[in-house]
Order: C-alpha cells, then sequence, then structure tokens
C-alpha cells in the first residue's frame, strides 16, 4: 500500500505540573543565589511543563502510522506523567545528583522513554518550562 | 544555513480504513478513527525551507510565494475535503489518511516546486492533526 518513504516522525505534546528548585549543593549559599536567582528560592516554585515526544520510524504500510497513539501515550503516562507530574523534581531519585534544570528534566525524560516506542525510535524530547523557554534533548 | 517556515491552515474530513482487513479489525486498531461517516480537523501545515539569504533581497526566498505555493499545491486540493473521497493519494486502495501519510503527501506535492524554483531547499514539513498531536516528514532521512 505504501511506497518506501524511508522515516517519518509522529510527535505528541503532553502536560506536566511540578515544582522544583535549582540548587547546586556544589556551589556556596552566595553562589546559588547569583547562578539561579529566583529560582533558588529556598520553598521551591513550580511549571506547567509541556513535554513533546518525537518518535520516528518507517510508516506501517498496513496503518499508516509510525508509532501507535494510544500505545504511546501508556508508555509516557507510565515513566514520565506518573514519575513527575505533580511531584516535587529536587526529591526524585532521578535529581538527587543533578540539579532539575529543564535541560536536565529533558535528558531524564529522554532516558526514561529510550527504546520504549519499538518499532519506531524516540527522536527527540523537547520540554518547554514557559511559553518562552524550551529544551530539547536528541540522545546525542 | 537558515531555516524559514510558513505555516497555513486547512480544514478537513477523514477516516481510517485498511481495505484488506475485516471490519472488526480496523475497528480495534484504529478505534473512532474507523467511523466510515468520517470526522474532521482543523490542520495546521508548517513549511520549512532551507537556504542563505539573497545578498540582494535579504530573503531566502519570498514568502508571498512561498505561500502560493502551499496554497495551489496543497490547500486547493485538501482544504474543506473529506481526504479519503476526494484526495488522489487517499482514495480507497492508496495511503490511508494518518497525520504521518498526509506530511508526506504534503511533502510529495511541495518538493519539486520548491526543487525547480531553485534558491532554497524543502527541509521540513509538519502537520498537526490537533495542537497535541503532530507528524513531521523531512524527506525520509
Amino acid at each position: 500500500m505504501n511506497a518506501d518513504y524511508g522515516t517519518a516522525y509522529f510527535g505528541r505534546r503532553y502536560l506536566l505540573s511540578a515544582s522544583h528548585r535549582l540548587h547546586a549543593d556544589a556551589l556556596t549559599a552566595e553562589e546559588n543565589r547569583a547562578t539561579y536567582g529566583k529560582c533558588n528560592n529556598p520553598h521551591g516554585h513550580g511549571h506547567n511543563y509541556v513535554v513533546e515526544i518525537l518518535a520516528g520510524g518507517e510508516v506501517d504500510p498496513e496503518t499508516g502510522m509510525v508509532v501507535n497513539m494510544a500505545a504511546m501515550d501508556e508508555t509516557v503516562r507510565s515513566r514520565v506523567l506518573d514519575r513527575f507530574d505533580h511531584t516535587n523534581l529536587n526529591l526524585d531519585p532521578l535529581f538527587v545528583n543533578r540539579v532539575p534544570t529543564t535541560e536536565n528534566l529533558s535528558k531524564a525524560i529522554f532516558e526514561l522513554l529510550d527504546g520504549g516506542f519499538a518499532p519506531a525510535t524516540l527522536a527527540q524530547v523537547r520540554v518547554e518550562e514557559t511559553e518562552n523557554n524550551f529544551f530539547e534533548c536528541t540522545g546525542d | 544555513m537558515i531555516f524559514l517556515t510558513r505555516r497555513a491552515t486547512f480544514s478537513a474530513s477523514h477516516y481510517y480504513w485498511n481495505d484488506s482487513w475485516p471490519a472488526e479489525k480496523n475497528e480495534q486498531v484504529f478505534g473512532r478513527c474507523a467511523n466510515r461517516n468520517g470526522h474532521g480537523h482543523n490542520y495546521t501545515l508548517e513549511v520549512t525551507l532551507a537556504g542563505e539569504p539573497d545578498p540582494v533581497t535579504g530573503f531566502v526566498v519570498d514568502l508571498k510565494w512561498l505561500k502560493d505555493v502551499m496554497e495551489q499545491e496543497v490547500l486547493s486540493a485538501w482544504d474543506h475535503r473529506h481526504l479519503n473521497l476526494e484526495v488522489a493519494e487517499f482514495a480507497a486502495g492508496k495511503l490511508i489518511p494518518t497525520t504521518e501519510n498526509i506530511a508526506i503527501a504534503a511533502w510529495k506535492r511541495l518538493e519539486p516546486v520548491v526543487t525547480t524554483a531553485g534558491g532554497a531547499r524543502l527541509s521540513r514539513v509538519r502537520v498537526y492533526e490537533t495542537p497535541e498531536i503532530f507528524a513531521e516528514y523531512r524527506g525520509g532521512l
């Protein structure tokens, strides 16, 4: 039914609300305040993160799909949303030794999802912290 | 290298159905999308071209030209149409009009025109079915 079109990509956006505090144990209190500003406030703060997942692969000739969306939703829910939604990111074991910047959150989400969309592969995780800033991890 | 993107919207109806499967399997795999009466979306089409700005105009390409190409090659054929019933690529026995296949079909329509015009190459086509669901095609890479 399909010719060979090579790789195509399917993308999906999810919402995730969580709190965090940017604080590096290796820095002094003054250095933390200078580096992270408001994000270093002791009691943390929160964001409505948008997590955009991009999976790449061949379009299945029988379904016309790169990945089954319901299966993708279930993988993202069980591996990422259930873990992080409405939590304090600093308390997650993944952030014991790394600051929960959105850079590190995008890497953590990539690692949690990598291999979860077979036969498609995870191509990119984008995490939008606000409408004005976002971070992308391609696993490289 | 500069990447330039133009966005446009079109509204269309479709359904998902594989003629080589029994009805039960279509309903199981495609769920509500298999309803043969069809349903519709407001699609967003994003077309990205890559090239160097012209030293005189500062344009990679004229955005008005790109708008017209998108209108002529894609929107005029797809907007306010039933993709399965009125669009050649998605006729029975051809491509199922999933978001992935719509992105590939848009690329196939646009790529020869962009390439013939010269000056920039088609880099990426992204089609949003809803704000949360999209597919992208980069020519198979």
